[in-house]
């Protein structure tokens, strides 16, 4: 029983730590960007840090130093340059490689629970501590407990 | 009275059973695969260079008309070698084209790496700058999607494929295209 519930306790510990991906990612060494104004910059620097590098999955396109993350922050420049606005951007993007790339998912089926699940729980939890509150009140005084001493 | 009471525990087992689901989820190795938006939409057009012959061109339309597998690879991709063996397998089979897509390689290691482990592909196509990956979804390497006859993604996996991958998805895919 014993080494049964450590095996189980070592699985639920190490079952959360991620195993190196495999699937791999190349490696060259790329030019910087050149900006024509600082206008393009920051309109660039807004659009790539709320695009995720579907390679590293916890960064942002601005903070990720893989290779993907370069090719697009490129391909988002293009795009730019092409004329297109935040939100094309955004939808080519996401067109290609899905929602996931955004980094604020938009309001959806599938993201509703993202979006207001914390809201509900709190006016869950809000309606439990008002019906607790009003229903002692409502008791009014403590009534006189034969089993306390004083 | 007696509801309130069980409360906290029922609180309490709900939250274990969100994490004990969390880790449970957690459990399978392609969790943190993208599932691919192109499936059952076209392939996207692409113009790409053959890696054995200079000059020469292919284009998606040259390869319609047949199902096709578009397996993505690189020298500089451990999975790929993995996944190698498993994949000349499956060519063998000769059921449908295996289209090799060389990213965002070097020419002369990609042909050294053919050299050395075999070249399992029907035709190499080059994609060095890797802006055509990108149409197609590509973020790492290996990946595979396959294509059916009238150019329409229905089906991708990523990272390396294994024997059951072939068996228990690949095959299915292909018997559903007719390949």
């Amino acid at each position: 029983m014993r080494t049964f519930v450590l095996a189980l306790l070592w699985t639920v510990l190490f079952a959360a730590i991620p195993l190196p991906s495999a699937h791999a990612q190349a490696a060259q060494d790329p030019t910087p960007l050149e900006f024509v104004d600082p206008v393009e910059e920051k309109r660039f620097r807004g659009l790539i840090a709320e695009l995720r590098c579907v390679m590293c999955q916890n960064q942002s396109l601005a903070d990720s130093n893989a290779q993907i993350a370069h090719d697009l922050r490129r391909e988002v420049l293009v795009l730019m340059r092409r004329g297109l606005g935040d939100a094309e951007i955004r939808q080519h993007l996401v067109d290609r490689y899905g929602e996931f790339v955004l980094y604020r998912p938009r309001v959806g089926a599938a993201t509703f629970v993202l979006w207001f699940g914390p809201a509900l729980l709190l006016l869950g939890g809000g309606v439990v501590v008002w019906r607790i509150v009003r229903s002692r009140s409502r008791d009014g005084v403590v009534p006189h407990d034969d089993t306390q001493e004083w | 009275m007696k509801l309130q009471r069980w409360l906290p525990l029922a609180v309490f087992g709900l939250v274990a059973a969100l994490l004990a689901a969390g880790v449970w989820l957690s459990r399978n190795p392609d969790r943190d695969a993208l599932p691919s938006p192109l499936i059952g939409k076209p392939a996207p057009a692409f113009r790409l260079p053959v890696l054995h012959e200079a000059g020469r061109l292919v284009t998606d339309a040259d390869l319609r008309g047949s199902p096709y597998l578009l397996n993505v690879w690189g020298s500089w991709c451990p999975g790929c070698r993995e996944e190698h063996g498993v994949l000349t397998r499956f060519a063998e089979t000769r059921r449908v084209r295996v289209v090799g897509y060389n990213w965002k390689d070097e020419r002369a290691d990609a042909l050294r790496w053919l050299e050395q482990f075999g070249n399992p592909y029907w035709v190499v196509l080059v994609d060095y700058e890797g802006h055509s990956a990108i149409e197609w979804g590509i973020y790492g390497a290996p990946e595979t999607f396959l294509v059916d006859a009238d150019g329409i993604v229905r089906w991708k996996h990523v990272g390396p494929m294994t024997d059951d991958t072939v068996r228990e998805q690949l095959l299915p895919a292909l018997d559903a295209v007719g390949g």
